[in-house]
């Protein structure tokens, strides 16, 4: 998929900046990068804007990565939208609540532009 | 029964304490390949610490409670948030305290990962970043302390483990 409109949220603004640039060293066409710093600025974003891609840190304050994921269904312009996981919490049951509440990859940090190809690709046909 | 269960917890962690030192140099080497693109060489038995002018922390908490912390130089800290973001080392600016910050946070999450039994049940607090050398770090330990010296690109890195049993 070109053109690829992609929201990436974490509470560290280093971390956004991370994940974007390995998504560009990963050869994602990218459209737009939105970003936001936990859960509730992420749903004001996709009020506003709609994505195909969401990369989202799970530990943030105010609004958690999971709660997030609770909330997204409702949003008209995430339908559609991959959600990739991707925190330093790589603990089983975090990895089984994530998917469970729709996200469709989870990945731990530290990982590589080729492990972030990996994930990403199979989502964007 | 419960007071069992957590005796032999116990004991468990402190058996497999013996191996926690090379799985936290992996933790770091891994954290350093992957998101910096540069290997960790193994340092010195000492280095001068006085010329450490930065620290990073996160502590751990539940099944290990403990500190985890990165010292180095200013230098050495921007050259890391410079390989992390692309960027140029005099572009780092600001940015190179949550970056400096950030490596801590992945060296600490990516060693409990390492640790059997521990993940889910050890979280990690927001990382910590203190400049300057004049100071001295008391925590609340009682099992002695994992110290790795290292070099990351020529420059002097010390990675410390403070566990609270």
């Amino acid at each position: 998929m070109d053109n690829v409109r992609v929201l990436i949220i974490d509470d560290s603004s280093v971390m956004r900046k991370i994940v974007e640039r390995s998504l560009r060293q990963a050869a994602i066409n990218l459209a737009t990068v939105l970003e936001a710093g936990n859960g509730v600025e992420a749903l004001a974003v996709l009020n506003k804007e709609q994505v195909d891609l969401i990369f989202c840190d799970i530990n943030m304050p105010v609004m958690d990565g999971l709660e997030f994921l609770q909330q997204l269904p409702g949003v008209a312009n995430a339908k559609g939208a991959q959600v990739v996981m991707i925190t330093t919490e790589g603990g089983e049951s975090h990895v089984a609540r994530a998917l469970q509440s729709g996200a469709k990859g989870y990945m731990r940090k530290p990982f590589t532009a080729d492990q972030v190809k990996e994930h990403v690709l199979p989502l964007l046909v | 029964m419960k007071p069992m269960n957590t005796m032999t917890s116990k004991l468990d962690l402190s058996n497999e304490r013996e191996s926690w030192p090379p799985l936290l140099g992996l933790a770091a080497r891994e954290v350093f390949e992957s998101m910096l693109g540069s290997s960790l060489e193994p340092g010195p038995d000492s280095f001068n610490e006085e010329e450490f002018d930065i620290t990073a922390m996160v502590g751990l908490a539940g099944r290990i409670c403990g500190i985890l912390t990165l010292r180095c130089t200013v230098e050495a800290a921007t050259l890391m948030s410079s390989k992390m973001l692309g960027i140029d080392a005099a572009e780092a600016g600001p940015q190179m305290y949550d970056a400096f910050g950030e490596v801590c946070n992945m060296v600490a999450g990516n060693f409990k990962n390492k640790i059997a039994g521990i993940d889910d049940a050890t979280m990690l607090s927001v990382p910590t970043v203190i400049t300057g050398a004049d100071y001295s770090l008391r925590a609340l330990t009682d099992s002695g302390k994992i110290e790795i010296n290292l070099l990351f690109e020529s420059f002097p890195l010390i990675i410390s483990l403070q566990v609270h049993s």
